[in-house]
Formats: C-alpha cells, sequence, structure tokens
C-alpha cells in the first residue's frame, strides 16, 4: 500500500468511525432531555429509568467520541501538514468556536451525569438540554469547516500565495449551510432508528416491555420527522452543488456528456472508459429538475471537466445511490409509522420488525453520504486550488500507522458493541423497577 | 491581539500540564498503590476526577487548535518531523479516555474491569511521557527540516536524553500534582497520610527526574543551566518554586487541601515558566541555529484577530461554567445518594 493511499485510508476510516460515535454524542442527549422532561412532569418512574439507561450511553459515546475527535485533529496535521500549512489560518474559524462549544459540552456533561440529586432538578435538566445544543453547534462548526474544503472562500489564491484572509468570510462559504443542515438531520435520523431499532428488538423479545416501548417512542419520533425532512435538505444540497461542484454532481450521477434536458440515473453500473451506464433506470429530465429545478436545463457532464479532475465516478455513483436508496427506505419507514400511531397500531409485531431491519441504516446512509462528499471533491483537497497528493505527509511507512489504527479502532468499536450488549442485558436489573417515590424529594 | 493569542496559547498548556497532568497523574498513582488499598484509591480519584476529567482534557485541543490556526507553519513543522512520538501520544489519549469511561460505565462488573484498569494504568504513563517527549524535542536542536533519512527525519528528531529525562519528569510532575490533589479529597487520616506518603515520594521522584534533565542537558550540550539561572526573572522563579516547595512539605502535615493545591499548581506554573520565557518568541529550536517563531510564523492579522476573539469569547462562556462545576463537586456528598 503507498503512502498516500494509506493516508487516505487512514483519514477515511478515522473520520468514518468518528461521525458514528459524535453523531450518537449529538443527538441522544435530545432523547434523553424529553425522556427526564417527561419524568419531571408526569413523577411517572419508568422515564426517569430510560432516562438514566440513556445517559450512560451518552456518557460512553461521547467519550468514544471526544477522544476520536482529538485524534482526528492531530491527524489533519500528521497526514496532510501542507493543506494544513495554508488551510489553518483561513479555515480555522470554526474550530476555535467548535473548541467552546465542545468544551461547554464536556462541562454540561460534566453536570449532567454527576448532578443526579445535587442540584435543582430544573436546572439539573437544563444542563442535559445544553449537552445537546451545545454538541449539535459543535457538529455544525465542524461541517463548516468542512464545507470550506468543498467551497473555499475567503482569501485570494495569487501565484500560489494565500493572501487577503478572512477567516469569518471562510466560514460563511456558500456550502455551509447546507452541508450543515444535511448532515444535522442525518444524523437525528440514523441515531434514532438505531435507538428505535434497538428498543424495538427488546419489546418484541417480550423484556420489559414498558420501559422499551416509552423509550421506543421518543427515539422513533425523532427518527422519523427527521426522515421526512431529510428528502427537502438533500434537494437543497443537490442544487447546491451542482452550481459549486458541477464534477462532483456529475460523478454522483455518473453523468459523462453535458446535455440539455439529462436523465436521472438511478441504480446501474458506471462504465468510465465507454462513458455510459449500464442497467440503470433513467428518468428523463429528472436530473435537469433536481439540480436546476428546470426539464430542460443543461447539465454540464464530466466531459466538461479535464480528466485529470475527474473523481472516482464508480465509488460516489455507487454512494449517492446507497444514501438516496436508503433515505426513500427511512422515509417510507416514517409515513408508515406515523400512520400506525395515527392508527394506534404502533405495537403489530411486522412494524416493530421493520424498525429492527432499520437500526444500521441510517449510519450506512450517513458513511455513504461522506464517501459522496469527500471522494466526489477529489482529486482536490481544497476544491480547484490544492491537490490532495501535493498535501499529504512527506514521512513514509504510512501503511504502518494505518494498520495500527485499524486494529485500535476495529477493537474500540468491538468493545463498545459488548458493552452495549450488556447495558441491554441488564435493563431488569439497573432500571426497570416499579413506580417510586421522586427521587429529588 | 496577538499577545491575547500567545496568553491563551500559555494558558492552555499550563493548564492542561495542571488539569490534565493531574488527571494523568491519578492514573500513575493508581499504578503506584499497594494492591490493598487500590479499590479505595480507585473510588477516592472517580469521585475526584470523574466530574472534571473530560473538560479537563479540552486544554490540550485549544492549545493545538491555536497552533494551527495561528502558528500554522510550526503546527505543521512539529507535525511531520514528530510524527511517531504524536501517534503514541494519541494512541495513550484514546486508551485512557475510553478505559476511564468503560470501567465505570460498563453494566457488569466482572474480569473485564481488570483490562479496564491495566489499560487506564498504562496509558496514564505512556502519555505524559511522550507529551514530555514532545514538549523536550521542541528545545533540544534535534528536529531538521533538512534531513534526508528516515532516522534523521522522524527518529532521531525525538529518540535522545534530554527528551526522555523531559518526558520521565512530566511523569514524575503529573503524579505529584496528583497526590496533592487527591490529599484534599479523603476521608479518613489514614487515607490522607497515604496520600501524603505518596506526595513524598512523586516529589523526591521528581527531583530525581529534574537531575536527568539538566544532565542530559549537559550532555547534549543545550545551555538548560544558562537559560535558568543565567537571567534574574528565571532565577526569581527558580527561587520562588524552591520557596513554595518548602512551605508546601511543611503544610503536608497539617494544611489546608486548597492551599496545598495552590501551592503545587505554583510550582509547575514556575517551572513552565523557566522552561519557556528565555526562547520566548521561539516555540521550536531547529538543527542548525533556525528556529519557529510565534511572532515571525504567525498567520495574516485577520486570522490572529478572528483568532483572539474566539478565544476571549470562549473564555467568558467557559470559565465561569468550569469554575462552577469545580466548585460544586468540591462538596462532598449529594444531598442524597445518586441510584447509579
Amino acid at each position: 500500500m503507498d503512502d498516500f493511499l494509506a493516508a487516505r485510508s487512514q483519514m477515511a476510516l478515522s473520520l468514518g468511525f468518528h461521525i458514528v460515535f459524535s453523531c450518537i454524542g449529538m443527538v441522544m442527549p435530545f432523547f434523553m432531555a424529553v425522556s427526564h422532561y417527561l419524568w419531571l412532569k408526569t413523577n411517572a418512574m419508568v422515564y426517569q429509568n430510560v432516562t438514566k439507561a440513556w445517559s450512560k450511553g451518552v456518557a460512553i459515546f461521547f467519550a468514544v467520541g471526544a477522544v476520536s475527535g482529538t485524534v482526528l485533529s492531530f491527524e489533519l496535521g500528521l497526514l496532510w501538514p501542507t493543506f494544513m500549512k495554508h488551510a489553518g489560518p483561513i479555515f480555522g474559524m470554526p474550530f476555535s468556536l467548535e473548541g467552546t462549544a465542545f468544551f461547554i459540552e464536556a462541562i454540561a456533561l460534566g453536570f449532567y451525569l454527576y448532578g443526579w440529586g445535587r442540584f435543582n432538578p430544573w436546572f439539573h435538566w437544563v444542563t442535559g438540554v445544553v449537552v445537546g445544543i451545545s454538541g449539535l453547534t459543535s457538529g455544525i462548526l465542524v461541517v463548516a469547516a468542512n464545507a470550506w474544503m468543498n467551497s473555499p472562500a475567503g482569501f485570494d489564491f495569487v501565484n500560489g500565495q494565500y493572501l487577503n484572509v478572512d477567516p469569518i468570510q471562510a466560514m460563511f462559504n456558500k456550502a455551509w449551510f447546507s452541508q450543515a443542515l444535511h448532515m444535522s438531520i442525518a444524523a437525528f435520523a440514523a441515531t434514532g432508528f438505531a435507538v428505535a431499532g434497538v428498543h424495538a428488538l427488546m419489546i418484541l423479545k417480550n423484556k420489559n416491555v414498558d420501559f422499551h416501548r416509552k423509550a421506543f417512542k421518543i427515539a422513533a419520533l425523532f427518527a422519523c420527522l427527521a426522515a421526512i425532512l431529510q428528502p427537502l435538505s438533500g434537494d437543497h444540497s443537490a442544487k447546491d452543488v451542482a452550481q459549486r461542484q458541477p464534477a462532483k454532481l456529475a460523478a454522483m450521477e455518473a453523468h459523462f456528456r453535458t446535455e440539455k434536458r439529462a436523465a436521472l440515473v438511478i441504480g446501474g453500473i458506471p462504465d468510465a472508459d465507454a462513458e455510459r451506464v449500464n442497467y440503470a433506470i433513467k428518468i428523463p429530465g429528472g436530473l435537469s429538475f433536481l439540480a436546476h429545478g428546470d426539464f430542460d436545463a443543461e447539465v454540464k457532464g464530466l466531459d466538461q471537466i479535464p480528466k485529470a479532475f475527474h473523481p472516482p465516478v464508480a465509488i460516489t455513483h455507487y454512494a449517492f445511490q446507497i444514501m438516496v436508496g436508503l433515505g426513500m427506505a427511512m422515509l417510507l419507514l416514517s409515513l408508515l409509522y406515523l400512520w400506525a400511531l395515527w392508527k394506534k397500531k404502533t405495537d403489530r409485531s411486522w412494524l416493530l420488525k421493520l424498525f429492527v431491519v432499520a437500526i444500521p441504516l441510517g449510519f450506512i446512509a450517513v458513511e455513504a453520504g461522506w464517501t459522496v462528499t469527500e471522494v466526489g471533491r477529489q482529486p482536490w483537497i481544497i476544491y480547484g486550488i490544492m491537490r490532495t497528493a501535493d498535501a499529504v505527509t512527506p514521512m513514509p511507512g504510512i501503511a504502518y500507522s494505518f494498520y495500527l489504527f485499524t486494529a485500535v479502532y476495529l477493537s474500540l468499536a468491538g468493545v463498545v458493541v459488548f458493552m452495549l450488549y450488556r447495558q441491554i442485558k441488564m435493563v431488569d436489573q439497573l432500571y426497570d423497577r416499579p413506580q417510586g417515590v421522586k427521587e429529588y424529594h | 491581539m496577538l499577545t491575547v493569542v500567545i496568553i491563551f496559547l500559555w494558558a492552555s498548556l499550563l493548564l492542561y500540564l495542571l488539569l490534565g497532568g493531574a488527571d494523568f497523574g491519578a492514573g500513575i498513582i493508581e499504578v503506584f498503590t499497594s494492591r490493598a488499598n487500590k479499590t479505595q484509591t480507585r473510588k477516592t480519584l472517580y469521585r475526584a476526577i470523574g466530574p472534571i476529567w473530560e473538560a479537563n482534557h479540552m486544554w490540550l485541543i485549544i492549545a493545538i487548535v491555536i497552533l494551527f490556526v495561528g502558528f500554522p507553519a510550526i503546527y505543521a513543522t512539529m507535525s511531520v518531523h514528530l510524527h511517531i512520538p504524536l501517534t503514541i501520544m494519541l494512541l495513550g489519549i484514546i486508551a485512557r479516555g475510553t478505559a476511564f469511561s468503560f470501567r465505570h460505565y460498563d453494566a457488569v462488573v466482572d474480569d473485564m474491569q481488570h483490562l479496564y484498569n491495566r489499560i487506564f494504568g498504562i496509558s496514564s504513563v505512556i502519555t505524559p511521557l511522550f507529551l514530555g517527549i514532545i514538549a523536550g524535542s521542541t528545545v533540544s536542536r534535534h528536529i531538521d527540516p533538512q534531513a534526508r533519512t528516515f532516522l534523521d527525519a522522524y527518529i532521531f528528531s525525538w529518540l535522545h536524553p534530554f527528551p526522555i529525562a523531559v518526558g520521565l519528569f512530566t511523569v514524575a510532575i503529573c503524579g505529584f500534582l496528583a497526590a496533592v490533589y487527591l490529599v484534599g479529597e479523603t476521608d479518613t487520616p489514614s487515607e490522607r497520610q497515604q496520600f501524603v506518603d505518596k506526595v513524598k515520594g512523586m516529589n523526591i521522584l521528581a527531583v530525581v527526574c529534574g537531575g536527568l534533565v539538566f544532565l542530559a542537558a549537559y550532555w547534549e550540550g543545550i545551555p538548560l543551566m544558562d537559560w535558568v539561572f543565567g537571567h534574574p526573572l528565571g532565577l526569581l522563579g527558580v527561587l520562588a518554586a524552591s520557596a513554595s516547595l518548602v512551605l508546601l512539605w511543611y503544610l503536608l502535615l497539617h494544611g489546608k487541601g486548597t492551599v496545598l493545591r495552590l501551592l503545587a499548581g505554583f510550582q509547575v506554573m514556575m517551572i513552565l515558566f523557566v522552561a519557556t520565557y528565555r526562547h520566548f518568541p521561539n516555540l521550536v529550536l531547529l538543527k542548525g541555529g533556525g528556529y519557529l517563531s510565534l511572532l515571525e510564523h504567525r498567520g495574516q492579522d485577520k486570522t490572529i484577530q478572528a483568532l483572539g476573539l474566539a478565544l476571549l469569547l470562549g473564555s467568558v462562556l467557559i470559565l465561569p461554567a468550569l469554575i462552577y462545576l469545580i466548585y460544586s463537586f468540591q462538596k462532598k456528598e449529594p444531598k442524597q445518594a445518586p441510584v447509579y
């Protein structure tokens, strides 16, 4: 494995790992806060139990998310020093603010996790809400920094020099809003379906049904709302990408030739040499409409872009198809659930089984979406300015570093799954206690 | 605004050394605790650092962000030439952070705890060791941007007696800080005595390791003696640290936890001060007489402005909350025992 590929693989691995933990760490505090609120309002012990069980999950995921995030802040330099040397001062603003948001999250989490019985109940609840809000803020800021790589702004690039740096303008680059919105909603959908699915499984197994039913409902409502909103934000993103990064859109859609009334390509196997997609379903004018809101609009194809600057078409296309396909599946399941909720039929086992199947879907979609964003930007690390290959560290032997981190992340993932299994197994003994007195008094 | 940024950089390094250091030190102390006392020590340790440990480690992130936003050339050079020790330190951070939370949040208490404990202990030593090695390397003139071979560019940039001595010294300081911190967290006189003994042991270890740092510096021709004693301010720092050490030993017998902590913190602050001010504004001293300076290798003015503002805004939000957090958990027991 050559050093460049190893560096990219290590970065992809670290991000792919971190993204799962940060999504959960960002979203679960909201579930926890809702359940906590219901407990404070209704005094029903089961909500306190759900809150505490979830807060342990938050603690585990926060810890793993925090350390893997720390690793990333170093890896930016360890793997891409040339990029950071130039980009650091330009796109650093969201990172500086993210530090603050993340710090507040860590402090609030300290209050929340260790504050049971120490503070005024509503102050304690607010610290939990602050965990969620600051986590979400830090997520948005990190995505804003990534957006700058797709839509560089806030500097003049003259003869290889980065002049007239304006960090604020760089932060509010053209891509920040659409990317941050899409990612935040994705985090809610992915975490919601994963959590709801786990509780659905326990209901099906007929274990601690009251506890799991309450937990399921909170998570499922968040998940469904997010899954219904996501196509709207996706549409906004597609129009944005079509304008800013035509090469990425062309790769996503395997759109080789520039044309008017371009067809939307669903599925299929792209053949980059023959410049066509085999076995695909094509909707005439669909791509033109999605990208520009007009069935007859011209959509730029890969033929307009020099070959050296083509992103890997197959990977981007497949990843995009996976993301959209899973997004649609989650949308359908959401509509089904809301219908069942309206008809008061949410306890049907087929519905719960569908939720169990949906456990990994959101996260697969998140990973696929990131693949589209990152692979679709290649060969650029700063779109149109710096090539990824020119940014990599000069140090040889990165392959060993990649193997090492792969081993670390795999074992960490293994331990986390093992621990979650044990948490769920222990629900009877730890949380499923009968109605009791309110603890604060 | 540059001054603000530099002050924040220095302060976040100091706070990481103090708070993160006490945190690492707690793990080091655990390694050096007899089997019979381990459970109690672990309990005291958890109660003391549990609520604040996530926050302690934010200081490192703040320092790194300041470095890559404000002083990108310095960050890039360190990332390239100190890749290996940085990676080892990172592995230590991953192992330690996860082991700490796993051992407290695992729903089942069984043999896995031994594994978590062992990983926690080992990584508590390795992380500050390599942190110290990295700090030592930056001033020992071993980093050579012109290096051609793998060994010269990536190994001998840090693998030398002086950085290693600084690493050992850092470990000892962390142990010392944690022991002092924990003296104030104990419940019984016998447990207090146990930690008082640890303070003494760690203090002696720190003095020995400090001696090693001077020996290694002498051997490698690093003008450490001149940096420390060659300027009235350095001398003053050393004298102040020594005086506070004498006071600390005296108060160790019957003093209050808070005063001890302040004294220990003051000593570490003086050590960091003496270690950094003589080559300020240079942060990295390169082979062949070159250097990377906080003044010459900084980002453009607008970047520094924005960074300074972000830091000021952050500190207004963070510091009161952090102080209230630490204050809240000083009050020993919750009104009612938590259900966990």
